[in-house]
Parts: C-alpha cells; sequence; structure tokens
C-alpha cells in the first residue's frame, strides 16, 4: 500500500482517498479516445463483431453530441486525457484469497468481505475497469438466477443479453450513454427467473484506483414476472489532484409483478465527474424502487427513471444529496407514466453545506391516455451555512386530464435555536449538527436495510466532521 | 468557593438593547430560589444568558461556578458543568428520536470529556434508566420512539423537559416558565415530578407566573424582578404575596425602577410602530 504525504494532505475528511500500486497492471490503455482505442477494448475482451460494430457507432454518437448546457460545470473535462481501459488483474477470482494482495487489502479496508460474509447473497467487486472478484449463494444459482459481470454474460447468456441490451438507454440516448456504449467494461448482469425471491441483497462495489482513470461500468438487470431483486451499489476512489471519469449505464426491466430496489451510495472522492444514466421499465403490477444516496465526487448528474409501461406499475425514487466544499449534486429522479393507472412517488431530500451546491432536478410525465396516473413528489432541501446553495428544478409535463400530480419543495436553513436547543443538553457543535442532519434525512434512511443505514449515518457524520466553527 | 452557582451584577443586552442592569444571586445545592417579576423584566433574559445561548450579549458582571468563569464557556460546556435550562419553549428537531437524544445527552453529561464519537452511555443501562425515568413521568413506552417534540402537545413538551432534567441529574436547573400553558392536570403532573427530583444535590432557579409549581416545591429564597434587576428578596412569603396581591405593591416600593419600567414599554411600542 502506497501512502506518500501528499495523499495524507489531500484526503482531508474523506477516509477512503488511499491507493493502490499500479506497477503489476496487466493492461492499461494509452490516454484519449478514438476509434484504435474503441476496437482495442472490443479486441481485448474478445467480442464479437456486433458488439465491437455497436461502440464504434456509439462513439460516431458521441463525437457528433455536443456538451449538455444545463445541469453542472462540464467544461474543464478533458475526454483526451483519461485512460479508458485500464486492466489490474488477469481475471475474476471466486476466492478472495486468489485476489491480488493490493487489490485485496483494498476490499478489505472498504469492509466488503465482511459484509459478504453477514448479510449478502452474492457480490461483485470491480477494480479499474474488469470485475476481480465475483459470488453468488449457491442455492440462488441452482434457482437459475444469474449474477455475473456483464462481460461474461455477453460471452455465457447471449441471447438473454442481446434482447435487452441498450434497449432501454440506446447510445442515442444522451452524450454520456453514447460514451458508455462505447467503451463500457464490467459491471453486473442479473436475471431472477418467475417468481424467484432473493432475500438478501446482491452488491457491487467499484473501485476507480489510477489517476485520470475513467471508469464505464454497464448493468443490465431483468427481474422476470412475480421475481424479486434487491441490488445495491457502492463506490469509492482515491483522491487526486486532476479529476477522473464515472460514467456508468444502467439498463433494467420489471416484468409484470415484479419488484427491483436498487440502491447506490456513492461516496466518490471530489475529483471524481460522476455522470451517470439509469432507467427501469416496468410493467403490469411490478414495483421498481430507486434508493440514491450521494454524497461523493465533484459532480453528480444522475436522474434515475421509471418508465411505466402497463396499468398498476409503481415507481419510487428515494433521493438524498449531500454537497460539502466543491462538490455539486445534479440530483433527482424521472417518471414517465405510460399507461392508465400507473403512480409514481419522488422523495428527494438535499443537504448542502461549506459552499456545497445540491440541486434537485426532476420530471414528472404523463403521456396522452395514461388516465387515472398519480404523482406525488416531496423535495426538502436543508442549507447549512450562507455560503452553500439549494436550486429546485421540477417539471412537469402532462399531456392527460384525469390525473392527479402533487409536488411539495420545502428549504430549510440549520437553526440557532436548534443548535442552541441541543448545546445546551451537553452536544458540542458539531455533534448537534449532524444530529440535526441525520434527523432530516431520517425518513429516507429508515426504508434502508439497517446495515445500510448505519453506513449511510455513519458517512453523513464524516461529511460534517470538521466542518463547522 | 465549591458547589456555588455567583451571579454578581451581571449586565445583559440583546440586540443592543439592555435587559439586565445588575443581577445578584447565589444558589447553593439544595436551595430552591423563585424568580418572580411582570412580562419583560428579564427573567428569561437571566436564564438565556446563564445557560449560553449567543444572542445574548453579557455587558457586564460575573457568573461563576464552583470558582470558574461560567461565562467563559459554551452553552454545551456549561451543560457539561451542571447547568441545565429548561425552556419555556423547547424546540422541534425532527427525525431525532427522544431515546437517541437523550442517550447522546447523557453521555455527555456524565462524561463531561467526551468527543463526539466516542462511545455512549450501554444500552441496557440506559433503557433501564430512562423506562424507569418515564414511569414516573406518566408517559408510555412509545413516547421515547418519537421525534423529539415533533408534533407534542404543550403538556408533552414540558414532561419532555423534566424527563430530561431526571435523566441528566444538574447541580444547577433553571426552570423557564415550565407551568405556563398548562392545564391544571399538567401542572400538578410537572410539579410533583420537579418535587421528586430536587434534593440537597441540586440549586434550583423557578421562574414562573403561577402559584402551583411552588406549593409543590417551596422556595426558599423568593426574588422580585423588575425592570433588569432584582429590587426585593424574601422567603416563601414573599412568593405568596406576589400571587395574591400583584406586582402594584412592588412597583409603588420601588418607583425608579417603576419608572424605568414604563420607559422601556414605551421604547418597545416605538420601536414596533
Amino acid at each position: 500500500m502506497v501512502t506518500d504525504a501528499k495523499t495524507h494532505v489531500a484526503i482531508g475528511d474523506y477516509q477512503y482517498g488511499f491507493r493502490d500500486p499500479t506497477d503489476k497492471y496487466v493492461f492499461t490503455s494509452r490516454k484519449g479516445l478514438d476509434a484504435e482505442i474503441v476496437a482495442q477494448i472490443s479486441e481485448m475482451k474478445g467480442e464479437p463483431g456486433w458488439m465491437r460494430q455497436f461502440r464504434l457507432d456509439a462513439l460516431k454518437v458521441f463525437d457528433a453530441k455536443p456538451l449538455p448546457q444545463w445541469g453542472g460545470q462540464l467544461d474543464e473535462l478533458n475526454f483526451q486525457d483519461i485512460f479508458y481501459y485500464v486492466r489490474a488483474s488477469e481475471g475474476q477470482e471466486k476466492s478472495w484469497d486468489d485476489v491480488p494482495e493490493d487489490i485485496r487489502k483494498t476490499y478489505d479496508r472498504l469492509g466488503i468481505p465482511e459484509a459478504e460474509k453477514k448479510y449478502l447473497a452474492g457480490v461483485k467487486a470491480q477494480y479499474e475497469s474488469e470485475v476481480v472478484y465475483g459470488s453468488l449463494e449457491e442455492g440462488l444459482a441452482r434457482q437459475g438466477v444469474i449474477f455475473t459481470d456483464t462481460d461474461t454474460a455477453l460471452r455465457e447468456h447471449p441471447d438473454l443479453f442481446r434482447e435487452h441490451f441498450g434497449t432501454i438507454i440506446p447510445p442515442s440516448d444522451n452524450k454520456f450513454a453514447a460514451l458508455n456504449s462505447a467503451v463500457w467494461s464490467g459491471g453486473s448482469f442479473i436475471y431472477v427467473p418467475p417468481g424467484v425471491n432473493i432475500e438478501f441483497p446482491l452488491q457491487a462495489y467499484f473501485r476507480i484506483n489510477t489517476e485520470n482513470m475513467g471508469q464505464f461500468e454497464r448493468t443490465l438487470i431483468i427481474v422476470d414476472e412475480g421475481a424479486n431483486v434487491h441490488y445495491v451499489e457502492g463506490c469509492t476512489a482515491p483522491t487526486y489532484s486532476s479529476e477522473s471519469l464515472h460514467s456508468a449505464v444502467v439498463e433494467i426491466v420489471v416484468k409484470r409483478g415484479g419488484r427491483c430496489r436498487y440502491t447506490t451510495i456513492q461516496n466518490w472522492s471530489n475529483n471524481i465527474y460522476n455522470l451517470v444514466t439509469k432507467r427501469a421499465m416496468v410493467y403490469g403490477d411490478a414495483l421498481m424502487e430507486w434508493v440514491d444516496g450521494n454524497l461523493g465526487s465533484k459532480l453528480t448528474m444522475k436522474y434515475p427513471a421509471v418508465y411505466l409501461m402497463e396499468p398498476g406499475a409503481r415507481g419510487e425514487t428515494l433521493s438524498i444529496a449531500f454537497a460539502a466544499a466543491g462538490q455539486h449534486q445534479d440530483a433527482g429522479a424521472k417518471m414517465v407514466h405510460c399507461a392508465p393507472h400507473t403512480s409514481s412517488r419522488i422523495i428527494s431530500k438535499s443537504i448542502s453545506k461549506a459552499g456545497g451546491r445540491a440541486s434537485y432536478r426532476g420530471l414528472v410525465k404523463v403521456n396522452n391516455n395514461a388516465a387515472h396516473c398519480k404523482s406525488h413528489v416531496v423535495c426538502d432541501a436543508l442549507i447549512l451555512d450562507p455560503e452553500s446553495r439549494s436550486d429546485t428544478y421540477p417539471y412537469i409535463e402532462i399531456d392527460e386530464d384525469d390525473v392527479v400530480i402533487e409536488h411539495e419543495a420545502r428549504v430549510s436553513k440549520i437553526g440557532e435555536e436548534q443548535l442552541f436547543y441541543l448545546m445546551s443538553r451537553g452536544m458540542s457543535e458539531t455533534e448537534a449538527s449532524s444530529m440535526i442532519v441525520t434527523g432530516f434525512i431520517e425518513p429516507l434512511v429508515k426504508e434502508l436495510p439497517m446495515e445500510y443505514a448505519v453506513e449511510m449515518n455513519r458517512l453523513i457524520e464524516l461529511q460534517m466532521e470538521g466542518s463547522i466553527g | 468557593m465549591t458547589d456555588v452557582l455567583t451571579i454578581s451584577d451581571l449586565q445583559v443586552s440583546v440586540a443592543d438593547t439592555p435587559i439586565l442592569k445588575g443581577v445578584d444571586i447565589e444558589i447553593r445545592p439544595g436551595e430552591i430560589h423563585a424568580l418572580m417579576g411582570p412580562n419583560g423584566s428579564g427573567k428569561s433574559t437571566l436564564a438565556y444568558a446563564l445557560a449560553g445561548h449567543p444572542l445574548y450579549e453579557i455587558t457586564g458582571g460575573q457568573v461563576m461556578i464552583d470558582g470558574e468563569d461560567l461565562l467563559e464557556m459554551d452553552a454545551n460546556q456549561r451543560a457539561r458543568r451542571g447547568v441545565f435550562l429548561a425552556f419555556q419553549y423547547p424546540v422541534t428537531i425532527p427525525g431525532v428520536k427522544v431515546a437517541d437524544f437523550l442517550r447522546h445527552a447523557v453521555s455527555n453529561i456524565r462524561n463531561p470529556g467526551r468527543k463526539e464519537g466516542e462511545s455512549l452511555i450501554p444500552m441496557r443501562e440506559f433503557r433501564k434508566e430512562l423506562r424507569s425515568q418515564m414511569d414516573q413521568l406518566g408517559l408510555d413506552a412509545e413516547f421515547a420512539r418519537r421525534y423529539l417534540n415533533d408534533g407534542f402537545s404543550g403538556g408533552e413538551k414540558k414532561r419532555m423537559e423534566i424527563l430530561q432534567l431526571a435523566m441528566l441529574k444538574p447541580r444547577f436547573a433553571l426552570l423557564d416558565e415550565t407551568d405556563s400553558g398548562l392545564d391544571s392536570d399538567a401542572v400538578r403532573v410537572v410539579s410533583e415530578g420537579l418535587g421528586e427530583l430536587t434534593g440537597p444535590e441540586m440549586g434550583v432557579l423557578i421562574i414562573t407566573h403561577h402559584e402551583r409549581l411552588l406549593e409543590f416545591n417551596r422556595p426558599d429564597y423568593a426574588h422580585v424582578m423588575l425592570a433588569g434587576r432584582i429590587v426585593e428578596t424574601g422567603d416563601a412569603d414573599l412568593a405568596q404575596e406576589l400571587h395574591a396581591n400583584g406586582y402594584a405593591a412592588i412597583r409603588q416600593r420601588h418607583p425608579e425602577a417603576a419608572a424605568e419600567e414604563q420607559d422601556q414599554e414605551a421604547q418597545q411600542v416605538a420601536s414596533t410602530t
């Protein structure tokens, strides 16, 4: 483990800013992005011709699309100054003992093997561009559950893969979806057969290690009729003085009567651009829930979407964003009602402190003929000091008369009276602020399984520490 | 000097307006002091200033606790030294459960050197104690799981303050109109609760308009405040006289302070119109 003085200074409050040596890496592409690099990635992976062509076509779409002029400040992002494909080890292991030592130690420090033993049904650990470790409970495998990295799925389940891949978020959707389609590597592939209920969560953990490394995982989840899965992802990276890019695409299908919950605890270091496209197609009487916690990154632009395709489909997004010094969290949700008798709910809680900026950006759209829809949106923002900023951008597009849409938004400041009350009971100022913030997000955190609720509260406390006074 | 809270010539301004103009009180463990006086005389200002509210500016005088300067400490240090203010208007903290809040408070006050993140009082021990104190105050178990003062009735808020007093066991308790806004049953519960808690270890300053709280907690001293000064100090009989006859006699006996009171009121009217 290399930890030099510079790293210690740079880490500040961030606990996961350590880094591993990169001299034993198996392969690192040259910096920059062009057709040669894209073809090289496809070749390294031994992909079929259609995927290679898909990537090259996506690169053209990426080149043709301008940068978005809304959301966050992207001008400083230099696409030619990024490594697009970095392979740290030879292959994916089924035992932590076989994972190279430096990498294994990193996951130990992140607590992944321990969590796996206690309460997970399966784990994928992605390090740089590739998944280095994978597991799935035997009983689930016997029931036909597939939980593998997306590259392996392309090789081993080509029909299921091709039926869904790129159909929910095509490369033309937006510039960063096109980028991911061109250079994607790793990510999770999950298939849950009809009626199978996976009791414990499946978890993926994404780690960037190299400076200027771009991580572009691609996740595809198919929940068949009446099936149920909870998928959790976490992510961290070392702290460097120059920027790195994380741009994932997550596609989900929830078939009739199925249920999918996707929980993200995003804790990238403050030099990562986090530009992610996530979307679920939900069919009759099925439920999609996004629980989206954004605590890290320099800039996050992420709006998990649910397309409600048939009557009875439900979508729910719980979004928590915490923007500290130098951070901009532009997060929210999209709910698109494509069928009658569908319902959606968005609850967003954002916190900004020490000059951070938290924006809620959300869309509720009701298509023509999608009558009797219901949507409820609640946005609460807490601003901790006068230097910090909060914005709300709610978009509502309704092409149908017979619908019920409710929107509430509140902005509050941490009150001097609240601080005094808690301090007069022996809390330090930091402890008091932390308690107020924890209370503010409590209604969302209590929706999480206990282990993740504890983790979320701990991360919030870390964000609060050393920040006040 | 130990075990004494000594307030000497204390002067306090709020938003540059002088409110307290030289207050002297000395409180020893086991003593109950009643502080009485008409609205606007400065009673709550004294309580907030002693607890360390940042908006209450000390412009003169001193307050010593066990021979140390209380005014040098911030609110949380004062609490850890054993000063407790029962608020007239307790503050709502949404999302923070009563039990979690109390466990942190108890941990800090019993272990004054505790820093945030350090271990809390053991859960089992804490729960047992909390349950027994809640029983005494007639609060059911569900109360501990509610969010702090969120949606509480007036009576529940005041009982919450007394519950904190019971759990934190301060050495000096300041009660700011703990009996205001309550019906007579609630006043009885709160008064009896307080009566159970006070003892030879605790010095108490009760700010009140009402008689009931003092019936259950008979004061050793009664102070009367007028226009930011203590104009008279007596015993329980003085408190009773004020309840019976109001402040007219006090104003007559202290015409200078009464005139100052009228000036202050006139200024307040001028500044609000």
